[in-house]
């Protein structure tokens, strides 16, 4: 039973992108410098790093003991947290076990990838490696094809009209244009989505977030912990859950249903209290169109089959009933791989303490914020909290 | 028992043996001769050799053709694979220089380990010469199944003579004892000498070949005098077949052989494939007698003369029991894998057999 | 190298060979020793007749290392008629596009080589569109 409120007391981010000149520990050094300076300067005893593909894209494992000496902060517990492409939420989530235990006071969270270290065919072999390597990859599966695999069928099943998803990507790149960090901020229109070749049917460029660099940090303690005159509106993490599903696509009973997307999101409700209306902002895992769909429908705001409806009415937009991937989401804020979670866990805070700008969501309170790994294989969902 | 030999140059097993089960295998894909023509000879498409080839697609090779023709061997046999005790494979394109194909096929089909299991290589006769081996395990009652097949995935120099035929398929033979044959097996011969006619050397990419030398004095004496040794000792005589196969590395050379040895077009029909699928070299003979199993009637004598450069050409008398026609259509006959046809041009095919220089 | 991870499939790979469970007859692709319907110990093995239709399917066009040579390809979800949904390429299309609901059947064919041209050669199952007498 946790009698205290963990606090997201820094957050820090780069911008995603292509980061040529900056090495993955100097990426993640900026978002954790960040981060404490915006924390006021908390001292952190714990160090998780979330991270999904560093072994093979940079031939470097062992990424916590490498930033806890590169960040100065030789002699903290550190390690690396693995959990696909949700590596970052999954991360925070140890951070917030580590503080709510009480085992720690401070802990840091940063979320690091650096897609550009690898460069054509290798990089899609290191991606695939997130499927099953035994039954997936070998026969040339790779995380994109699952993705068209489950649109097809998605499609098909619920007879979607041509250009069905159109409106998630759309509106994802409408909101990155005011997000400083994001790679691309430039909205585009249904034309350049419906003209796009397919890359991989029924999925063309605009359903697939792009993969790019990026590390964003989180500082997380508890709520009396906070140093006096803490500059920003105190935001709570309210719920930390991690739910699982079936690891290849093929074995799951109900291919076109996120089960471990549901579990965790009703889970972290329950625990907090919170009913779905009371939501004010939905940071989904838009890695593919096809997966926003699927995840407003796991969450429950849209019944099955008609996630893709929201998109179409406009739902998702920052002025809609349920503003969706509000600083650009996977699609236009970028796909930094195992930093997703924090970044979102980043995103959400500065909508909670108002601090986000143009895409600013009047009176947001409450945050939710999920990311996947696989094919929602791993649900991490956590809900955020303005404290008044 | 049969304890003293006849004496006689014949091959004829102890126990009489013959075919349980046959499956042929072509890939699906057609080069024409004319596009060979096109892009080397400025189109000229006079005296082209055949119509068209076969080619394999990027995913297949030796062993998958193998496999697929072994498998619709066994359809047809209806036996159970652990009986086996043999799998040997014919042919001139095994995917690996060393590790054995059929040690594959054995393992996915269901024979392996209880198996004997060898590569044979003879140029285009190394199916028929799988076939003389099994021939004698079954014969000398040492082992009651073997697998005998013979395929390739030929490969000529780019705008060389034979990249016209140099094709793709095969077939495969469980051979057992002739109580349980579709079509007993009476009798082989085989004739050969040193005769150079065509070869590949170590490392070599595309094999090297003798011209006009490959005909007389290679591909007609061998197969001829194979054809007519084994008429003469086992006392027969061309109008004795209904049936006629010879080895075709393209639609004239077996027309001739025929010719010169008093067959008739009609008797070898079903069995002249070369023009429409090409040269599949250790598949040639023996998928000309799938064909021409696939529409043979009990009691109908089959005389078949493969060639091997190098040289050397097997001579097999076979006649068709009863029991083909309940078995030949338990499986995919010959025709079916040739009318399923897609056309390529010349630039696939270049990429479909790695003739694209990548680096 | 990666030798033993292949080597330790061949019976899966060739012969699209799983398990059935002795307690509820469920047929297992691919084999797991625990019965995903009943939960029960299942380790009976089955071999599947690889025929099956099209559940799902996508063409990649940008491939990962090791099946560069062979794109754009064709992978599916296919529903075998004993149950189970099994991941593998499409082959020999030809001038068919796949569909929703297309019957096909498994047949053994490369599926990449390990590594370079130096590499084992890798054989499994894949899906073509079920070929019919002519």
């Amino acid at each position: 039973m946790i009698m205290t409120d963990i606090i997201v007391a820094g957050i820090g981010q780069t911008v995603v992108g292509e980061h040529w000149d900056a090495s993955l520990r100097t990426l993640a050094l900026q978002a954790i410098q960040a981060a404490t300076q915006d924390s006021g300067g908390l001292k952190p005893q714990v160090l998780y790093v979330g991270n999904m593909l560093a072994s093979s894209l940079s031939r470097q494992a062992h990424l916590g003991a490498l930033l806890a000496d590169y960040a100065g902060l030789t002699g903290i517990e550190a390690s690396t947290v693995e959990a696909g492409g949700a590596s970052g939420g999954a991360a925070l989530r140890q951070g917030y076990l580590a503080v709510s235990s009480g085992l720690a006071d401070v802990a840091l969270v940063v979320g690091v990838e650096k897609f550009t270290d690898v460069i054509g065919p290798d990089l899609e072999a290191a991606l695939a490696s997130q499927t099953d390597s035994d039954y997936e990859s070998v026969h040339g599966m790779t995380l994109t094809s699952q993705a068209a695999l489950l649109a097809n069928r998605y499609i098909y099943e619920n007879q979607i009209p041509a250009g069905g998803l159109a409106n998630f990507p759309l509106t994802a790149h409408a909101n990155g244009v005011g997000n400083k960090f994001a790679m691309y901020r430039r909205a585009i229109g249904l034309d350049v989505y419906t003209k796009a070749e397919p890359v991989c049917e029924p999925l063309n460029i605009y359903d697939i977030a792009p993969n790019a660099d990026g590390a964003a940090a989180l500082v997380l303690t508890r709520r009396e912990l906070l140093p006096n005159g803490f500059p920003h509106p105190v935001v709570r993490l309210a719920a930390s859950t991690i739910a699982s599903d079936t690891f290849a696509l093929a074995e799951r009973g109900d291919m076109l249903w996120f089960g471990a997307a549901q579990a965790s999101i009703l889970q972290a409700l329950q625990k907090a209290g919170f009913t779905l209306d009371q939501v004010d902002l939905f940071e989904y895992y838009d890695l593919f169109s096809i997966f926003a769909a699927m995840s407003l429908e796991a969450a429950g705001f849209a019944g099955r089959g008609k996630g893709w409806e929201l998109a179409r009415d406009g739902a998702i937009a920052l002025t809609g009933q349920l503003p969706c991937a509000t600083l650009g989401g996977l699609k236009a804020r970028g796909n930094p791989g195992g930093a997703t979670g924090v970044y979102q866990a980043v995103e959400a805070t500065a909508q909670l303490r108002g601090q986000a700008g143009q895409n600013q969501i009047e009176g947001a309170r409450l945050a939710l914020i999920q990311c996947l790994g696989g094919p929602a294989s791993i649900a991490v969902t956590h809900i955020l909290e303005t404290m008044l | 028992m049969t304890t003293t030999r006849p004496n006689t140059k014949l091959l004829i097993p102890a126990k009489p043996v013959g075919i349980i089960g046959y499956g042929a295998y072509v890939p699906r894909y057609r080069l024409p001769a004319r596009e060979v023509a096109r892009v080397w000879v400025g189109g000229r498409t006079s005296g082209l050799p055949i119509k068209e080839k076969a080619v394999p697609g990027l995913d297949e090779d030796v062993v998958t053709m193998s496999l697929e023709a072994v498998r619709n061997a066994l359809k047809r046999a209806g036996i159970d694979p652990a009986e086996i005790r043999a799998v040997w494979i014919g042919s001139e394109s095994h995917p690996y220089a060393v590790k054995p194909t059929s040690t594959i096929v054995a393992e996915a089909i269901g024979a392996a380990p209880h198996v004997q299991a060898a590569d044979m290589e003879f140029a285009c006769k190394a199916g028929t010469e799988a076939m003389v081996m099994a021939m004698g395990l079954i014969g000398s009652g040492m082992a009651r199944y073997a697998v005998a097949a013979g395929l390739d995935t030929a490969q000529g120099k780019p705008g060389d003579a034979l990249e016209y035929t140099a094709a793709a398929g095969g077939a495969a033979f469980i051979i057992g004892p002739a109580e349980e044959s579709l079509a007993t097996i009476n009798a082989s011969y085989s004739f050969v000498t040193d005769t150079p006619d065509f070869w590949r050397r170590e490392y070599q990419r595309y094999p090297e070949h003798g011209n006009r030398f490959t005909g007389e004095p290679a591909y007609f004496k061998h197969s001829t005098t194979a054809g007519k040794t084994l008429m003469e000792e086992m006392g027969t005589k061309p109008a004795d077949y209904k049936w006629a196969i010879f080895h075709q590395p393209n639609t004239k050379f077996p027309q001739r052989t025929a010719s010169l040895l008093g067959f008739t077009p009609e008797q070898i029909k079903p069995g002249l494939l070369s023009p429409v699928i090409g040269n599949t070299y250790a598949g040639a003979a023996i998928i000309g007698l799938t064909a021409t199993l696939d529409i043979a009637q009990p009691g109908d004598r089959i005389l078949m003369v493969s060639f091997g450069s190098g040289a050397g050409s097997d001579a097999f008398d076979i006649t068709v029991t009863e029991k083909l026609l309940e078995r030949r259509d338990k499986a995919l006959k010959t025709q079916d894998y040739i009318a399923r046809r897609t056309e390529i041009d010349y630039a696939t095919y270049s990429r479909f057999r790695g003739k694209i220089a990548m680096k | 190298m990666e030798i033993p991870r292949h080597w330790r499939l061949n019976q899966q790979r060739y012969g699209l060979v799983g398990e059935v469970c002795p307690h509820c007859d469920t047929k297992i692709f691919p084999p797991r020793d625990i019965c995903p319907a009943c939960g029960q110990d299942a380790k009976t093995t089955f071999a599947f007749s690889g025929r099956g239709a099209v559940f799902s399917f996508t063409t990649i066009y940008e491939a990962p290392t090791g099946f560069d040579e062979t794109a754009p390809y064709t992978v599916a979800l296919v529903k075998l008629e004993e149950g189970p949904l099994v991941t593998a390429q499409l082959t020999d299309l030809g001038e068919a596009h796949p569909e929703i609901g297309m019957p096909v059947e498994m047949v053994t064919r490369r599926l990449r080589s390990d590594g370079d041209e130096r590499g084992m050669l890798i054989y499994g199952y894949k899906f073509r569109p079920v070929l019919k007498p002519a």
